[in-house]
């Protein structure tokens, strides 16, 4: 496959230069977008995006690195990230990530076989006083109990 | 149930709709800072007493004041909208329910700057409230209060959204810089402070959403209605957050100095399952934590938090009930410090992953003895040794827990130490996670 941003995303890369005095800058959106479009960060997507902005690969990669939302290997099409940081935890975040792992027969990190789901423990995503909760890819599900795991779990699996 | 009409989270329904906004006398704290000097919109907040709203309580009016007047370099706004600290959900609630009180206290900042572009940084997870907010930014460009020659007159300011992708040491000021820069977020030495050298080595001031949300009030009503709310030395409402073991949780806008228990049985409807209080912490999960016999009478402004060795950080409040496993949560609070390190400075990237295994061993039942006073070690030697504070907000829970809730760890150590050795064989192999 050929890495190439769409016409769309090259218009929304150039507008996000235009915000700032420097093409580095613009280096975080850039890589937002390369996650939106090829799903994770590859090297060869790195190299790319890189090439680009006319920054060296091994920047581009010390910055994805450094983020925990830039995907640096391929994840499922439902990205579910359950919190389990001290407010959750107190609620029952770690029930829920058990919960979610012995249903969907997967670990921590690990992804079902069919590609559709990716389990993973996340810190603290702001969103405390709705705990236990977890963010699936761009959206949280808050307050959530086994049944409303449950369905939605259950409508993901069908989409 | 309080007389306390709320400054920010006012109780109007579509406050997110500019049309509300305006209807409800919106942009025109704007429209009067128009036709103030710099000068006198930096005095009135300096009057006002307003403390950041971020954790380090710094007064708001002198920081802008540091901000020189005149240079020929461009000059920065950056607001703080990272918002990561365990505990803290409050930013989002502006995003939400009042975003144009936000953008017109950051348009009134600039103004007072004399600042032409201002950069929101937001954490990446909050994806729905960037959209929120880039929608009243796009609504306020529309009625031409953000772009060039605002209103026909001569000031023209930018503002745009930066998107984190997950790193909560942007929240530190300098890391925000360096990642609005496109960098990995560490942060820099200072100084040279960021009123000198911020953004691309130029003027850059960095305010919390809450305080920036707090500005259009004070140009409104003048400084002294404002220094007239909750407690003298620490003037203004703030954004309660009560989660954990409470009936109600959620965030709740009252003066400063608002006594705990009224916060959490009062507004936070008590403790779930009419438990008592094990520990509270009162501003985020870097605060020192509280023991129940602290929370008597204890008013929630950073000054008489001091009295108990405490801060009040983001306002954060975690309530936890009785059975709480002391020695767990302060696991579960170091294992996001070790994941969070940035790993620029030795004692914050070694000693967090150190403080981590040593709680995890006592919390598996394989403590020693001499752990609790190691663990005191590390983390004195953590606090204050790091380039920016992070270190002390990993070191502050774990020491201080230690300090006010002995018994749990030496109880925790004991068992583990009279536990015959047959039964630790199996958990030899310690496993920390990542």
């Amino acid at each position: 496959m050929e890495i190439k941003f769409t016409e769309e995303n090259l218009k929304k890369l150039e507008e996000a230069k235009s915000h700032y005095p420097t093409n580095d800058a613009a280096l975080m959106s850039a890589l937002w977008l390369a996650q939106y479009q090829f799903g994770w960060l590859s090297t060869d997507v790195m190299k790319y995006v890189g090439n680009l902005l006319n920054i060296p690969y091994e920047h581009v990669l010390g910055v994805a690195e450094f983020y925990t939302m830039y995907n640096k290997k391929p994840v499922g099409k439902h990205h579910l990230q359950v919190c389990t940081n001290v407010s959750c935890m107190l609620c029952g975040g770690y029930d829920v990530v058990d919960y979610i792992s012995n249903k969907l027969d997967i670990g921590i990190g690990e992804t079902t076989p069919d590609g559709k789901f990716t389990l993973i423990e996340a810190e603290c995503l702001g969103s405390c006083g709705t705990a236990p909760m977890m963010q699936i890819n761009d959206y949280y599900e808050e307050n959530l109990t086994k049944d409303k795991i449950d369905a939605i779990l259950d409508k993901l699996s069908k989409s | 149930m309080s007389d306390f009409q709320p400054i920010i989270l006012k109780n109007i329904t579509d406050l997110q709709n500019i049309e509300v906004y305006m209807k409800n006398g919106g942009y025109s704290s704007f429209k009067k800072a128009l036709k103030l000097t710099p000068e006198a919109i930096i005095e009135e907040v300096k009057k006002s007493g307003l403390r950041g709203r971020g954790g380090a309580c710094f007064p708001t009016g002198m920081k802008w004041s540091f901000m020189p007047q005149k240079t020929d370099k461009p000059k920065y706004l950056c607001a703080n909208g990272d918002e990561s600290e365990p505990a803290s959900f409050k930013d989002r609630e502006i995003f939400e329910k009042n975003p144009h009180q936000f953008i017109e206290g950051t348009l009134i900042a600039c103004k007072a700057m004399g600042i032409k572009t201002a950069y929101v940084y937001i954490r990446g997870e909050y994806y729905p409230w960037i959209v929120m907010l880039q929608k009243a930014i796009d609504d306020a460009y529309a009625k031409g209060l953000i772009g060039k020659n605002i209103l026909g007159s001569d000031f023209s300011t930018e503002i745009y959204i930066h998107r984190g992708a997950g790193a909560y040491i942007c929240g530190e000021e300098t890391a925000l810089l360096n990642s609005i820069e496109g960098k990995r977020g560490m942060p820099r030495f200072k100084p040279p402070f960021p009123a000198n050298f911020g953004l691309w080595g130029c003027p850059t001031t960095i305010n919390n959403i809450e305080t920036l949300a707090n500005i259009p009030p004070i140009i409104e009503n003048g400084g002294e209605w404002f220094s007239k709310i909750g407690e003298p030395k620490h003037a203004g409402s703030l954004l309660y957050g009560l989660s954990g073991h409470i009936n109600k949780p959620g965030i709740y806008e009252l003066p400063s100095g608002t006594l705990l228990t009224d916060l959490i049985y009062k507004y936070g409807g008590g403790v779930k399952d009419n438990k008592a209080i094990k520990m509270i912490i009162p501003g985020g999960s870097s605060m020192p934590p509280l023991t129940a016999d602290e929370i008597e009478g204890l008013k929630m402004d950073n000054e008489h938090l001091k009295s108990v060795n405490s801060y009040i950080g983001t306002g954060g409040i975690v309530v936890m009930n009785e059975d709480t496993d002391v020695v767990k949560v302060i696991k579960r609070i170091t294992k996001f410090y070790y994941h969070e390190s940035c790993g620029q400075c030795t004692p914050c990237r070694e000693g967090c992953g150190w403080m981590l295994r040593i709680l995890d061993r006592i919390d598996k039942g394989m403590g020693r003895n001499e752990d609790i006073e190691l663990l005191r070690d590390v983390a004195n030697n953590i606090e204050g040794n790091t380039i920016c504070a992070f270190g002390d907000a990993a070191a502050w829970p774990v020491k201080w827990a230690i300090k006010k809730f002995m018994p749990d760890f030496e109880k925790k150590v004991k068992e583990s130490v009279e536990l015959p050795i047959a039964n630790k064989v199996h958990s030899l192999r310690l496993t920390v996670q990542e």
